[in-house]
């Protein structure tokens, strides 16, 4: 006879095998549609480049030693990859940017945003949710021709005699940084503002009470309160500001590169799919280090106030 | 005191703010402006026009590019939103079990890595794939975009049935409802907020990705937005001021269902 207890862990254990077999799709299909060819692109980066794309199935370090090194082609000397490193240096430059601008821009909004009235709020955070929810790559052709000689902005300067001539934005990286800082912002107010909602504004009453000027209020009080917001508002602006693919071939033009230009250069004409393979598992590199730094800030922040 | 002393205010953010928003819609509106001139120019306005419309929508590319975005996300949204459903379902409303937290890891992953890297990596997968079963439909580009699409599913059919207790169910079971007639006339109707909501989310991911799809579609599987990015690429016409125009219409619509949907209170 089974006791009571038997009954109920067996019970126990049938209930986690079901839940394993409705979560088996989910997991399935990730598994195999973008968790699993992750382990192959780890694979191809120690293989040798095929004739016509592809691989070879032969280990070689090469593409490794190529994502930032280029060996001369008579004497097999090492050099530091010019071209490859200005790109990474683009890269994580103009994420770092993208990211502070779209700091600087989204805090003060989500503020504004959390200080509406309770009905219109809604309606605010609604004007924010369009444009996130908008085709990115619609957005960024949207700023291409705000920007572009013939566009809106250099017209309207120089019909006002400001300029002369029109300023080439356009195909620079000033180009890239308004693109992504204007594709992204959503992505940082959103965060931000859920953070400020949960603001207690006795807190900057009490500030204020005790002789706080505007400037201590905002930077002892409300920034250490929404710094969750903040944190995780930089990690969704940051990711894919490294990874960017679009807004840098439309607004960058050729020359411009960042690295997921680099990458898809390889595939295609470039047909060295081992280096394309390390520079992809360099940029997953880079993401999971802004993730690890994310972890140890939200960490932190739990056990104080625990 | 000639003003009173706002507690809520801060100096400057308000102009920010707005600066903000009207920097967000300028440049749609433009765009948009832009589809109904009569010049073939997105700079001078030539007179109000629909012939961009109408050259747009007799194209036999952007037919069929339309055509073939629907399908993949229709599947593709439906497949991710029954896998999400029932993911949902397996990882909440319960106590912590061996295996919880690898099924949270799991299904957000596709959020954590840079489309890129899947869109490298997927490449890679299904040129050998290809190569092995001969197969080179539109499959492929239905997988990835369902896998990307469950994370989005996800999120609020999980928050809607964290909202649900149990004891509904329960009362079935006492009234002697089979687990599959609880489910189907209880769990379900409840959670049907949380599963449209999931749906139109993935349905809109799935039209809108460029960068997955761009690297695994095979020769001739333009969607929208990749058709749109190559001719964006050559020279830019009012035409694709049209097809964003038309484009964006329908994100406003799914969008605007979304919020009402998700924030009905039961």
């Amino acid at each position: 006879m089974a006791t009571a207890e038997e009954i109920a862990k067996a019970a126990d254990r049938r209930d986690v095998r079901n839940r394993w077999y409705l979560s088996a799709p989910a997991l399935l299909t990730i598994f195999f549609a973008a968790v699993g060819p992750l382990a192959i692109v780890l694979v191809y980066s120690f293989l040798t480049p095929g004739s016509y794309g592809d691989v070879k199935w032969q280990f070689s370090p090469e593409a490794w030693v190529s994502v930032l090194f280029e060996r001369d082609i008579f004497d097999d000397t090492l050099s530091l990859a010019g071209a490859h490193i200005s790109i990474f240096w683009r890269s994580v430059k103009l994420a770092i940017i993208t990211t502070l601008i779209t700091l600087a821009l989204g805090f003060p909004t989500a503020y504004f945003m959390a200080t509406r009235s309770e009905k219109t709020r809604d309606l605010w955070l609604f004007l924010i949710t369009i444009p996130f929810w908008t085709n990115l790559l619609i957005r960024t052709f949207a700023v291409l021709q705000i920007i572009r000689n013939e566009g809106i902005v250099n017209t309207v300067l120089m019909k006002l005699g400001i300029i002369s001539a029109p300023i080439q934005i356009l195909y620079t990286d000033v180009a890239i940084l308004i693109g992504m800082a204007y594709v992204y912002l959503p992505l940082m107010v959103l965060p931000v503002y859920a953070s400020m909602e949960k603001l207690d504004f006795r807190l900057v009453e009490a500030g204020y009470d005790l002789y706080a000027s505007r400037w201590q209020v905002l930077r002892r009080i409300i920034f250490p309160l929404v710094k969750p917001g903040v944190i995780a508002g930089s990690i969704l602006v940051f990711i894919p500001a490294i990874g960017a693919y679009v807004t840098p071939s439309v607004l960058g033009g050729g020359k411009n590169m960042m690295l997921s230009n680099l990458i898809e250069l390889q595939f295609g004409q470039g047909r060295n799919w081992p280096l394309g393979s390390a520079l992809s598992i360099t940029v997953m590199l880079i993401v999971m280090v802004a993730l690890l730094v994310y972890v140890r800030n939200a960490g932190s922040k739990e056990m104080r106030h625990g | 005191m000639a003003k009173s002393f706002s507690i809520r205010h801060q100096p400057g953010f308000t102009t920010i703010a707005a600066v903000c928003f009207v920097a967000l819609y300028m440049p749609i509106i433009v765009l948009v402006v832009y589809a109904f001139n009569e010049a073939p120019s997105t700079s001078e306005w030539g007179g109000f026009s629909l012939k961009w419309f109408q050259s747009a929508s007799q194209n036999a590319q952007v037919i069929d590019a339309t055509l073939r975005s629907f399908q993949i996300a229709a599947i593709a949204a439906t497949l991710a939103t029954i896998a999400a459903t029932m993911a949902a379902l397996a990882t909440t409303r319960t106590p912590p079990y061996p295996g919880l937290t690898f099924k949270y890891a799991m299904i957000n992953q596709p959020l954590m890595v840079p489309e890129i890297v899947t869109g490298v990596a997927l490449l890679i997968f299904f040129s050998r794939i290809k190569i092995f079963t001969g197969y080179s439909g539109l499959g492929y580009l239905i997988a990835a975009h369902t896998a990307f699409c469950i994370p989005f599913a996800y999120l609020p059919i999980r928050a809607r049935l964290e909202n649900m207790d149990l004891s509904l169910e329960r009362a079935a079971a006492d009234l002697y409802a089979t687990p599959w007639q609880a489910f189907r006339r209880v769990t379900l109707p409840l959670l049907w907020p949380g599963i449209l909501a999931g749906l139109m989310l993935a349905f809109v991911i799935s039209l809108d990705d460029v960068v997955i799809t761009e690297f695994v579609k095979s020769g001739g599987q333009d969607t929208l937005p990749t058709y749109m990015l190559g001719q964006i690429r050559r020279g830019i016409t009012p035409e694709i001021n049209a097809i964003s125009t038309a484009f964006l219409l329908l994100s406003v619509v799914i969008v605007t269902l979304f919020f009402f949907v998700s924030r009905k209170r039961d």
